[in-house]
């Protein structure tokens, strides 16, 4: 057969289609679990290196099931509508599968959502994990933010991106920009909610009473600043209600 | 270099080796031909993935090569071009795949690069220059020496922008260990940025011309 013809290149290409297809599927589906569980070890991994507990991909689950307790899911009202202890779950969802995008997704469209929200406990001492989803500069950044039992200061934050520049943007998930958030608070004294504020030349430019609700942000990486400061303050705000009904 | 092979050559005969050393050498595929570069200066910030990097390509171009050189006499000539692209990128999604499965973390670090194998020039030219008119065996030849010699470029670049960037090999401190930072010295963020691999790549470019003035034509 003349393989300049159009028959020729017209089932040349039809096989190499199907059969690099057929390769691709088959890879594809055999690895598909040990990549879901690695995404699941780094997201456990994740909330627990926001209250300083050190994990491996090995032993990420392990380490889950003895310090996290609790996972609840809260509403926009504030009321728990899933409970996950013990591996039993009562309620709706189990907070660790919630989707983070499609239920800010749900709240730009004035719908009904849910916010997940984790309950640590290590030497006695409870803390809150909450999951945090935002845009950066080039995409989407994400982290965890772990608050004491006061509901109010900051133990850890644990940033990261997907695509931030180097030596910039990305500096956001470097222990050097992620220290600075321990011991800040998120409410004011008066009890109104404040966020913590990634403040353009530093945190101490601001007056006094509010030094204690912002960090310096990233040189160089405004726009990636910005990106967590509105991450930071769209996330925790669906809290609120929650936090208020516990006080 | 796309001379027709003898038949019945030794597999290591003077020719097949000389595809390997030139292209490490004097055809380096970075410093000479001037390819692949955008993938250079982006994973080179850290050893691992440059490491990494240089497997991927060495996985992609030796096995692509093979393939397209016994494709070579059934692929029809007008769409030779979108034959080349299909097993590029059908090679480059199962290294991104396998990744994300086994090295999940240095797949993170290389995010996007790995699949913009696809459009490295290296890959391409050696398809259509070499693989298309050669046997097997040399194409093969071929791809692990253009690999090497990428490699080689990348990982060197990489080994200076880890050390003076962040005073690490392999995420091993040995700035600490040897007491530099205790006299004074401060991680150069500079070397972590885009622009200095730009500038270690031409410093090397410019090492080897000075080392071999038959590289120099005009």
């Amino acid at each position: 057969m003349n393989s300049n013809s159009n028959s020729y290149i017209f089932i040349y290409s039809v096989v190499m289609v199907v059969i690099v297809a057929a390769i691709l599927s088959t890879a594809a589906t055999l690895l598909k679990p040990m990549q879901q569980q690695n995404i699941k070890n780094e997201k456990m991994s994740s909330i627990l290196a926001s209250v300083n507990i050190e994990s491996t991909p090995e032993n990420a689950e392990e380490l889950y099931s003895k310090y996290v307790t609790q996972e609840l899911v809260v509403d926009a009202k504030g009321e728990i509508v899933g409970t996950f202890e013990n591996g039993k779950l009562s309620g709706d969802a189990r907070a660790f599968d919630v989707n983070i995008k499609a239920e800010q997704f749900k709240q730009s469209q004035g719908e009904a959502f849910i916010s997940p929200l984790y309950v640590l406990k290590n030497q006695g001492k409870t803390f809150y994990v909450i999951p945090m989803l935002g845009k950066g500069l080039w995409g989407p950044v994400w982290g965890n933010i772990a608050l004491e039992d006061d509901f109010n200061t900051v133990v850890g934050v644990i940033f990261d991106h997907k695509g931030e520049t180097p030596g910039l943007g990305a500096e956001i998930s470097t222990p050097i920009f992620e220290s600075q958030f321990v011991g800040k608070s998120i409410f004011n004294k008066s009890g109104e909610f404040v966020s913590v504020t990634i403040q353009k030349g530093g945190a101490q430019t601001l007056p006094a009473n509010m030094q204690n609700h912002a960090v310096d942000a990233i040189s160089g990486g405004t726009i990636t600043s910005v990106g967590v400061d509105d991450m930071m303050k769209d996330c925790l705000k669906n809290y609120v209600p929650y936090i208020k009904n516990q006080k | 270099m796309s001379d027709q092979v003898q038949e019945k050559e030794s597999l290591f005969s003077a020719k097949n080796r000389k595809l390997i050393s030139n292209a490490i050498g004097k055809d380096n595929p970075i410093t000479v031909q001037v390819l692949g570069i955008c993938s250079a200066l982006a994973v080179t910030a850290k050893l691992e993935p440059a490491i990494v990097m240089s497997i991927s390509v060495l996985f992609v171009l030796g096995i692509g090569n093979v393939v397209i050189s016994l494709l070579r006499n059934t692929i029809p000539q007008r769409i030779r071009i979108i034959v080349q692209l299909v097993v590029i990128a059908a090679l480059v999604i199962l290294v991104d795949q396998v990744l994300k499965a086994f090295a999940y973390e240095v797949s993170k670090q290389l995010s996007v690069f790995v699949g913009l194998i696809i459009t490295n020039c290296i890959i391409m030219g050696r398809f259509e220059a070499f693989s298309m008119a050669n046997k097997p065996w040399p194409s093969f030849l071929d791809g692990v020496g253009n690999s090497i010699g990428y490699g080689l470029i990348l990982i060197i670049i990489a080994f200076f922008r880890e050390l003076f960037g962040s005073g690490t090999i392999l995420g091993w401190n040995v700035f600490e260990t040897i007491g530099l930072y205790d006299i004074g010295y401060v991680n150069n963020g500079l070397m972590i940025l885009p622009p200095m691999a730009l500038i270690a790549t031409g410093i090397i470019i410019w090492v080897q011309r000075s080392r071999n003035p038959e590289l120099i034509k005009d």
